[in-house]
């Protein structure tokens, strides 16, 4: 990884133009990226917020909508960060434009960087709009203003890479639609977003242990409320090395030319 | 120094298809030099290989001295390519497309920016720069790719059949274009199935089929080695049977069209003394086919039947 600085340089300036060129790409698509998330989400503070949650009560000590708000920014945040990979890597393949990075003297580690980078910031401009949302029906504070930051970050960062793979080893439409079908969807609705696991039955509950996004759903629901159903020391560990494991992995596929490369 | 070499390059896909099978090919800083050879002759493979879109299975491949193997980045940063199929994102303007290529070769957008307007300019689209890609011409999307290729200034610039599906006028202003560059430095290798073009544009050329080289030398040479060409003649006064032409074979192709065979050390002169004293009047002149491209069907038939050695004897 060592570089020139001249080198270094020219790296700088190619990160920061695959990220110019996917936040071109998240703005030019807004009726695709943004509007959807704020319409799903209102529909979801609507009917599980307000017509259910009143009849709910508390859940963790707290009114059912504050409880599932910061849950709901985090599933938008991962659908977002993971689609906008997904989607965008994929069709720069299958659209053979992948092949203006693949030519240009980037290093690998790079690419799976800005790509990565590019989904967080989808994630966080739409886990913004949801933020933004969720006050016409409750009240959140801020109590952990950087544990909230990191938590997203970490989280989108790994289902961001998530994306990249999944992008990488797909061979048609059909295969990148797998992953959020049959684990993303399943992991997410199972990870605490609309419930403390608490409420669960006791083998239940030990199994959403081996869910990972029940970490990053606690820890962010931590930054907004203070309460958590893990330890926040674990959630955190498991985010960072689901981040540099993920990471690693995606640059060894493109290392290797997975998918990309004949 | 070489702009290229390539030592004992081989490929073999996945599927077990040897698309190269051990090449060896060197050129020269500042050349135009051609690189032919018919569908599926390993032309593509090689220039995935140098611009690293494609892996290797064997060999060395050096951009200006600096290996593949271990210098991929500054190689990488001398080569400009234009691929055969349309490949740049079809939803983003023309303008934008040139400026993001430039920073992923490490350009700022200040830089990229004054040379998009350089180089869309003089390859005629600075008209069309706020247009979607996808909308725009062929020939257009042609230009494109080349004036992309060129955002990083690079040393050497590859064009595998660049002008590929584009009418004659485009074609003509492109290689122009492409003179020009090559006159201001710009080393380019062209693959093309237009002869003529390469003809045309090149000093040297290999000819490449099966996977291996069958013929490098300079454009001049490899058309020295033309043994025979045939001359369409368009006859005045119409003919109902070939004129006889003593040590040539001249056939009707029909009534006003005559083809003659003329051997290498053959003169011209003489047929046209033989068609005067027999008052047969000449209108107009041309070769039947492209002379590259007689000598390119000719090697490779050759190849086909028994091997390269007997091709270009």
């Amino acid at each position: 990884m060592s570089a020139t600085p001249r080198r270094a340089g020219a790296r700088w300036t190619g990160f920061q133009t695959i990220l110019i060129r996917e936040f071109g790409r998240i703005v030019r698509i807004w009726g695709q990226t943004l509007l959807p998330p704020a319409v799903t989400s209102t529909l979801y503070f609507v009917i599980f917020g307000s017509l259910i949650g009143r009849r709910v009560g508390q859940v963790g000590g707290h009114d059912y909508m504050q409880f599932i708000a910061p849950g709901l920014i985090m599933m938008t945040v991962i659908q977002n960060s993971y689609g906008n990979v997904v989607s965008s890597f994929f069709g720069a393949k299958f659209g053979k434009h992948l092949e203006e990075l693949l030519v240009a003297p980037l290093p690998n580690w790079l690419i799976v960087l800005g790509y990565a980078l590019g989904g967080v910031t989808r994630g966080f401009m739409v886990g913004t709009v949801v933020t933004i949302v969720s006050l016409f029906f409750t009240r959140l504070g801020l109590l952990h203003p950087a544990m909230i930051v990191s938590a997203a970050f970490l989280t989108s960062f790994v289902f961001a890479l998530g994306g990249f793979i999944n992008a990488m080893l797909a061979k048609n439409f059909d295969q990148i639609s797998w992953f959020p079908t049959f684990i993303l969807t399943p992991l997410t609705y199972l990870g605490g977003v609309f419930y403390s696991i608490q409420m669960l039955p006791r083998w239940a509950l030990d199994a959403s242990h081996a869910n990972p996004i029940l970490y990053m759903v606690s820890a962010f629901r931590y930054g907004f409320l203070g309460t958590a159903d893990v330890d926040l020391r674990l959630a955190y560990a498991i985010m960072v090395m689901a981040a540099v494991g993920m990471f690693s992995l995606a640059v060894v596929l493109m290392q290797r030319g997975v998918g990309i490369r004949d | 120094m070489r702009a290229l070499v390539l030592r004992q390059l081989t490929k073999t896909y996945r599927n077990g298809i040897k698309a190269l099978k051990g090449i060896d090919l060197e050129v020269d800083r500042g050349d135009f030099f051609a690189l032919l050879g018919p569908n599926g002759a390993g032309k593509t493979t090689a220039i995935g290989i140098v611009t690293s879109l494609v892996t290797k299975t064997g060999g060395v491949v050096e951009v200006f001295g600096h290996d593949i193997d271990r210098e991929l980045e500054v190689a990488k940063s001398c080569i400009g390519v234009v691929p055969q199929e349309i490949n740049f994102n079809q939803f983003e303007t023309a303008f934008t497309i040139v400026v993001n290529q430039a920073g992923f070769y490490g350009i700022t957008r200040r830089v990229a920016k004054q040379r998009a307007e350089v180089y869309l300019k003089q390859l005629q689209l600075w008209d069309r720069r706020h247009s979607i890609a996808r909308s725009l011409s062929g020939g257009m999307k042609r230009r494109l790719m080349i004036a992309r290729a060129l955002m990083h200034q690079p040393e050497l610039l590859i064009l595998d059949e660049p002008t590929a599906g584009v009418d004659i006028e485009v074609r003509r202003s492109m290689w122009e274009f492409l003179r020009m560059i090559n006159g201001e430095g710009t080393t380019i290798i062209l693959t093309t199935h237009y002869l003529e073009e390469a003809e045309n544009l090149c000093r040297n050329v290999a000819i490449i089929d099966g996977g291996r080289i069958i013929e490098r030398d300079s454009m001049a040479n490899v058309l020295r080695k033309l043994q025979t060409e045939t001359f369409v003649l368009n006859l005045r006064d119409a003919r109902t049977a070939a004129p006889r032409l003593d040590g040539f074979r001249a056939s009707l192709a029909d009534a006003h069209t005559l083809e003659v065979e003329v051997s290498r050390g053959q003169s011209l002169n003489q047929v046209f003394a033989q068609l005067s004293a027999q008052g047969v009047e000449i209108d107009s002149m041309r070769n039947k086919v492209n002379r590259l491209e007689e000598l390119f069907v000719r090697l490779v038939d050759s190849r086909g039947r028994g091997g390269a050695g007997a091709a270009v004897a």
